[in-house]
């Protein structure tokens, strides 16, 4: 007892030696500060972009759990306004906002879910077709032609839809899609003539398809570099025992680019909640919000960024953190399951 | 033997004919828009228009070309993708180039506050307050419902960042460590030694800025209430809500649509110059930014 006692009050070398450390460590990373200023101040703009563009509107978030006002009178810094703990967000989910925002939500789990199930797979489709087509020329005509869309803006492309969807009089006073869809049976004549555009039912084919014109030619560019690394060999490796075509693109060439489509799942799944509102505001219309209104848009509106709402920051700030919790989880969620089922993750 | 030939012949048919079909369908909606903008006004609107023109005026290209918004909006677009770009490109080499650098202090904090952003977003809504809030900071460098604005406001982004930072953690140490020898300040080692060693990279990701500020339209119409300082695609999108709102026969010999076509082929003809050159980086470009972290 008594020598463990004194060997407690004189410090032994080993401790002296760990002070010491401690005291070069602060100083030594204080060296190293100063030494390498020049890192920092090329560091500086991008922390102040990333600062005044992505967090301080993480801050603002907190109008969610705030009133908007200071004792009665609006005022629009939020660390200055009344906290009024959870009232936007139980308004939201069972107040007078709540069957808009419940449908909003609905929407968006069924927007992204039909994009994820059609534009999903046709990529990797296209990639593989790709694959097939041993003409170098022409291949590359096909890449440019299906590439090409992904670089036109929103603005045109909804502008083409909303023109090739056009409403009209009669049969061919439609749009020319309207007009062909007509033809082939697929729309019926009253529908065009009162406007795709118009009808709810329609809105989702609609988004759903201009979205694979836009962007799946251009997102098998991934998966078709993935076909490319495939080494040769074990393609013939394959043909040696015997398979045919259909047996080494099971075998060999999904099995290649396995990762690939895991890693790009996992983005999409963490993407289902952040449907793009620039597309969706520029589509949707009052009558087709039944199919079409997405959280984002419903908090554009209900935000006051759009007109046609009455302005509820407090109650959009809380919609959108709502679902950015969720698409958050959800990033997680996916990538951990991928990570114990395939060991392929992203993070 | 004979069968296993078969089965790939369908396939491979089966593959050309799907890939032409669909690049066809990608296609159509450009050269629809074409002959829509050069037909005359009954052809269009009776619909002989489905591939070709038919009574071909370049009446709807004049009337827009004569448009003095037209060109200011133009000239607005040129500006902001030019000075967006540089600015961006600036701002995440710089950002890129420390944060691929081991002796950067608390490096890994960095890169964790720059990833978190993909992950979580705070959303329009908490973007537009924070605006609304910080306004002032604008009105005072007095670039409110200014161009300016735009260029500045598009910063960065995560993904692109992170592209870069890779492309940079990639250049051999042994070349920063000679030019450490020769003499080259830590400025120096960016601009004379990484950024032109990773060239491809740089590129990719600055066309990627430059595509996103030439297509850029929602802020622009948030953030800026004065018409001359609109960019092309706000002016399009405003075009084109004025004549559904009117719905006038406005034109003598072209239908109103025709003038929407026209605007949009002007607005597409850049992107289809310089898209054969860009379209090889964008290929790279998208294999480069395996996110790591």
């Amino acid at each position: 007892m008594k020598k463990d006692k004194m060997t407690n009050l004189i410090p032994d070398e080993q401790t002296l030696k760990r002070d010491e450390f401690e005291k070069n460590y602060w100083k030594d990373n204080f060296k190293k500060l100063g030494k390498d200023w020049r890192l920092y101040l090329l560091l500086l703009p991008l922390v102040f972009v990333f600062v005044c563009w992505k967090y301080m509107p993480m801050y603002e978030l907190l109008v969610a759990f705030k009133s908007g006002m200071k004792e009665g009178v609006a005022v629009i810094r939020v660390n200055e306004q009344d906290f009024v703990g959870f009232q936007w967000f139980k308004q939201m989910m069972f107040g007078s906002k709540a069957n808009e925002f419940w449908r909003a939500f609905r929407n968006t789990f069924a927007i992204s879910f039909y994009g994820l199930l059609f534009g999903f797979p046709i990529p990797i489709i296209i990639a593989l077709f790709f694959n097939e087509i041993k003409s170098d020329i022409y291949r590359s005509v096909l890449q440019v032609l299906t590439y090409l869309p992904k670089f036109v803006s929103t603005v045109v492309m909804t502008s083409l839809v909303a023109l090739l969807l056009k409403v009209g009089s009669d049969v061919s006073s439609c749009g020319v899609v309207s007009t062909a869809l007509v033809k082939l049976g697929l729309l019926s004549q009253e529908a065009a003539n009162a406007g795709v555009m118009y009808a709810p039912q329609y809105f989702r084919s609609v988004y759903i398809i201009s979205g694979i014109w836009e962007g799946c030619g251009y997102g098998s560019i991934v998966y078709f570099a993935a076909i490319i690394g495939i080494s040769p060999t074990s393609y013939e490796a394959a043909q040696m025992d015997g398979a045919n075509k259909m047996a080494q693109i099971r075998h060999v060439v999904l099995p290649g680019i396995l990762s690939t489509i895991t890693i790009m799942l996992i983005l999409r799944i963490g993407d289902l909640l952040t449907v793009g509102y620039e597309k969706i505001l520029l589509l949707y219309k009052p009558q087709t919000w039944e199919t079409a209104d997405v959280v984002s848009t419903f908090a554009a509106r209900i935000g006051g960024l759009e007109t046609g709402g009455s302005a509820l920051p407090g109650l959009a700030s809380a919609a959108e953190m709502l679902s950015a919790v969720i698409a958050m989880l959800l990033v997680i969620g996916s990538n951990m399951i991928s990570k114990r089922v395939s060991n392929t993750s992203l993070y | 033997m004979k069968r296993i030939e078969i089965s790939e012949l369908i396939f491979k048919i089966f593959a050309y004919l799907f890939l032409t079909v669909f690049a066809l369908f990608c296609l159509y909606p450009f050269v629809y828009a074409v002959s829509a903008s050069i037909s005359g006004m009954d052809a269009l609107r009776t619909g002989k228009v489905i591939l070709w023109p038919v009574d071909v005026q370049f009446d709807a290209f004049m009337y827009v070309l004569q448009q003095k918004t037209f060109w200011t909006c133009y000239a607005n677009t040129l500006f902001v993708t030019f000075y967006g770009t540089i600015w961006a490109l600036v701002v995440s080499i710089a950002g890129a180039y420390a944060l691929s650098k081991k002796r950067l202090m608390f490096r890994r904090g960095f890169n964790f506050l720059l990833s978190f952003t993909m992950w979580f977003a705070a959303g329009l809504i908490p973007t537009w307050l924070n605006y609304k809030a910080t306004q002032g900071i604008f009105q005072g460098m007095g670039i409110m419902d200014d161009k300016w604005l735009i260029v500045i406001a598009m910063g960065t982004n995560a993904f692109n960042v992170i592209l870069l930072r890779n492309a940079f953690e990639g250049v051999p140490s042994e070349i920063e460590e000679a030019s450490i020898v020769d003499g080259a300040s830590e400025f120096q080692i960016l601009t004379k030694v990484y950024v032109p060693m990773s060239k491809s990279a740089i590129a990719t990701v600055g066309l990627f800025f430059g595509i996103s500020r030439w297509n850029g339209y929602f802020w622009a119409r948030k953030m800026i209430g004065n018409s001359a300082e609109w960019p092309l695609q706000v002016y399009i999108r405003d075009t084109l809500e004025q004549f559904n709102t009117t719905e006038t026969q406005a034109f003598e010999n072209f239908a109103t649509d025709s003038v929407i076509y026209s605007m949009i082929i002007c607005a597409i003809i850049p992107i289809l110059i310089i898209y054969p050159y860009i379209q090889k980086y964008f290929a790279k470009g998208v294999n480069l930014g395996g996110v790591k972290e």
